[in-house]
């Protein structure tokens, strides 16, 4: 099953490098992976998305918590939360597919925020299976190239991961 | 005062008041080198060879619960040391890896002798830095020493540049360490130790299963309060030898791959198992599903969470340090008077006699050739059962662990997470030198003691007088086993030809050199060794090269399908689909 976890960790050089080893080192997946300093400059906030059995992503949690930098880890999936990644896509758009791929990004709620004689770059923030509908709704042929953020989660309501 | 990085280094250690240093110089760490030099604080140890360092000071650790230090310098000396440090780290060993590195302007650079020490020790670290600047020196040694020795202990690893050692400034070493990120658990939460005391009372057929971090942990007396208190049979892991003593009438002696009879048939069959620091691990219980297939509730109390729940799911999972777990424990017990009822309790230890009475480890004595169980007996004899006994790996240390027999924790040091060898030697001079006066035995082999024979040498220099107890089988005798069980008797690889005259090899040393080739010397030359206490003596007994280590549990069998010695091969086993009718066991 697919789960999203949330890891707030100290931002020194090295954790990123500690985590990823340990997904790699015990054989776990990330399916993505988005980091960042927050508002206090001395705390990353990282979105994993993993996929695994209830017990393998149990000892996925326990196992970043063990990490020296991690401050806090948390399954969102648990309770009601929020994802958003973001695409970057570039599209062919020359003769009828110009303004398919204009009316296709309206549709999406994308913007359009490049544009040349034969290509379009659509920007899109959604769910990530959000993200893969456009991509699955498009003609596989227009598309130049993709570039996609991962997704990023928080908590639904008052709740949150702070140190 | 201004000091310089090396100066920091130094000041630091003898602030942590560390007795002894194990290390090899090089480039990178001649700046600490200067500053050890101009210092008597503490002792430094030259070994021979960076791997010898780092096991010398696990050694060191094991035997004395204080955390042990390393010295390298960069590129060579610090992969040298890596399979120390993995060594300590699978066992969870405190320890402080200082290493050197290139300076920092030349990092990335390819420079002489660089390697990324923080990158490839990474994953068998608890924790490592990179110092790059010599105001973050001093906090980051005082935050490697509390992290190695807190919550589970384990290796760190502090890397630094060459310019960090000769950089100025004030030194401050803090009194105090906190980490925000870091904090472990001590106390055990009192709703789960209520429901683990509930869960004992239900009991009728109790075992408790002790590991290493009852060692590490210091939770000898609570272990032996529980188990006595109660008077509950108990089974001690490779790595929790002598938490409960080995000749106590409630200890079923080891469990596992090659444990006992008695403790791996309990193992299978309890009804409630409270495990103490330990963790289920592929050696103990094999296959996690063939395990639980007979049904029991389980009390897990580990330090680290993430050991809890790994391989075998659990009902009463306990985080926190088994010492302070287990005297809540024990308090409440006392409060409410909670123990199994005693009807269910004389049944179960009337089933354990049963199982007991076959001896399995019993084995075949012979006057002719010296068999390598009656080695080690003779040694338990010959130093009254009280001495520090380290190892290597192989059936020497099986044997060792078998027919020691120990009574007090750290007094058997051995690898069991990573079963380097290579280790025993060197980890026998840290045991000594944490333990002037004391008794220390090396169980190895002819092939493993030849992976660190240099440290000969480094025993001489420091009046080291271990003693080297080599079971001498001309073969890689464990590797041979399996070749025997698994390949067809196909010894691929696995017989020493050449091998040294250990007599002559010992004495060019300095050391003396004995060979023992009959079992009527066996005693006479303990003790003849044993009496030089001054003196490292090296004891080549020449055993039977045929001998296995039973009982076995073969790899993907379950504990009660073991291979049993001759004298047992009438006993019925469980069928391989586990017959999980409990009746016909009593
Ligand atoms: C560094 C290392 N290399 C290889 C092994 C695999 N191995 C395990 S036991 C063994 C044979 C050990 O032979 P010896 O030291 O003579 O002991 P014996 O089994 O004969 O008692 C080997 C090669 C190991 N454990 N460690």
């Amino acid at each position: 099953m697919r789960h999203i976890l949330s890891i707030l960790l100290e931002n020194e050089a090295g954790a990123l490098s500690r985590v990823v080893g340990l997904f790699s080192a015990r054989a776990y997946n990330i399916d993505s992976l988005t980091v960042a300093t927050t508002e206090d400059s001395t705390l990353s906030r990282m979105t994993i998305v993993t996929h695994g059995s209830d017990d393998v992503v149990e000892q996925i949690t326990k196992q970043l918590n063990k990490l020296i930098e991690v401050v806090k880890v948390i399954d969102l999936n648990e309770s009601e939360h929020i994802e958003r990644e973001m695409m970057l896509i570039k599209v062919r758009a020359t003769g009828k597919d110009r303004e398919e791929m204009k009316r296709m990004a309206d549709i999406f709620r994308g913007r359009i925020i490049d544009v040349t004689e034969k290509t379009y770059t659509i920007e899109l923030t959604g769910t990530s299976d959000k993200l893969n509908a456009f991509i699955e709704a498009i003609d596989r042929a227009v598309i130049l190239e993709t570039v996609r953020t991962g997704a990023s989660g928080i908590g639904r309501g008052e709740r949150v991961l702070k140190i | 005062m201004q000091r310089s990085g090396a100066e920091i280094v130094v000041r630091c250690l003898q602030e942590e008041g560390v007795e002894f240093v194990f290390g090899y110089p090089g480039g990178a760490v001649l700046e600490i080198y200067d500053a050890i030099f101009k210092q008597s604080h503490f002792k430094h140890v030259l070994v021979r060879h960076e791997q010898a360092a780092v096991h010398a000071a696990d050694g060191y650790s094991r035997s004395s619960h204080k955390v042990g230090v390393a010295l390298v310098t960069s590129g060579p000396g610090a992969t040298n040391a890596v399979t120390g440090i993995a060594t300590a780290y699978m066992d969870s060993i405190p320890m402080v890896v200082l290493s050197g590195q290139v300076s920092t302007p030349a990092i990335g650079l390819d420079a002489f002798q660089e390697v990324d020490m923080v990158g490839i020790t990474r994953p068998c670290v608890k924790h490592n830095f990179l110092v790059k600047d010599v105001k973050d020196l001093a906090v980051t040694i005082k935050k490697a020493f509390y992290i190695a020795q807190s919550g589970r202990p384990g290796p760190v690893v502090v890397d630094i540049p060459k310019d960090v050692t000769q950089q100025l400034t004030e030194f401050d070493y803090p009194a105090e360490m906190a980490i925000r990120s870091y904090v472990p658990v001590k106390r055990g939460h009192p709703g789960q130790i209520r429901k683990a005391v509930a869960l004992l009372k239900e009991a009728r057929r109790p075992l408790v299963y002790i590991g290493g971090g009852a060692v590490q942990g210091n939770a000898e007396n609570e272990v032996r309060a529980l188990v006595d208190g109660l008077g509950l049979p108990c089974t001690n892991t490779l790595m929790g030898l002598g938490a409960y003593p080995g000749s106590g009438d409630k200890c079923l002696g080891m469990l596992g791959m090659h444990g006992t009879y008695e403790a791996n048939m309990a193992m299978q069959y309890c009804d409630v198992l409270i495990a103490v620091g330990a963790r289920f691990d592929d050696r103990v219980i094999s296959i996690p599903s063939h395990f639980l297939s007979q049904p029991k509730k389980i009390i897990h109390i580990d330090v680290d969470p993430s050991s809890i729940a790994k391989r075998v799911k659990v009902d009463v999972p306990i985080v926190g340090d088994a010492k302070h777990v287990l005297h809540d424990m024990l308090d409440l017990i006392g409060q409410s008077g909670a123990r199994p009822a005693p009807d269910g309790l004389a049944g179960w230890w009337q089933q354990i006699d049963k199982w007991r009475s076959y001896n399995s480890l019993l084995y075949k004595p012979s006057d002719e050739l010296i068999k390598p169980q009656f080695v080690v007996q003779q040694l338990h004899k010959v130093t009254g059962g009280d001495a520090f006994v380290t190892s290597d790996v192989g059936q020497h240390q099986m044997w060792a662990a078998q027919y020691y027999g120990f009574n007090e924790p750290r007094r058997w040091i051995n690898s069991g997470g990573l079963g380097t060898m290579g280790f025993g030697l060197p980890a026998a001079m840290g045991v000594q030198l944490a333990n002037p006066g004391a008794t220390v035995a090396c169980i190895t082999g002819e092939a493993s003691i030849q992976m660190n024979i240099q440290e000969l040498s480094t025993c001489k220099q420091y009046h080291i007088p271990v003693k080297i107890v080599t079971l001498n089988n001309r073969y890689l005798g464990m590797v041979r086993q399996w070749q025997e069980f698994f390949y067809g008797n196909r010894y691929s690889e696995s017989y020493m030809d050449a091998l040294p005259d250990f007599v002559k090899l010992a004495e060019a040393y300095g050391h003396v050199g004995m060979r023992i080739e009959r079992p009527a010397d066996v005693e006479p030359a303990l003790r003849e060794a044993f009496a030089q206490k001054e003196r490292l003596v090296f004891m080549d007994f020449i055993t039977d090269q045929s001998e296995n280590v039973f009982p076995m549990v073969q790899n993907g069998k379950g504990l009660d399908q073991m291979d049993l010695p001759a004298h047992m091969s009438d006993i019925q086993q469980a069928p391989l689909e586990n017959n999980r009718d409990y009746g016909n066991m009593c």
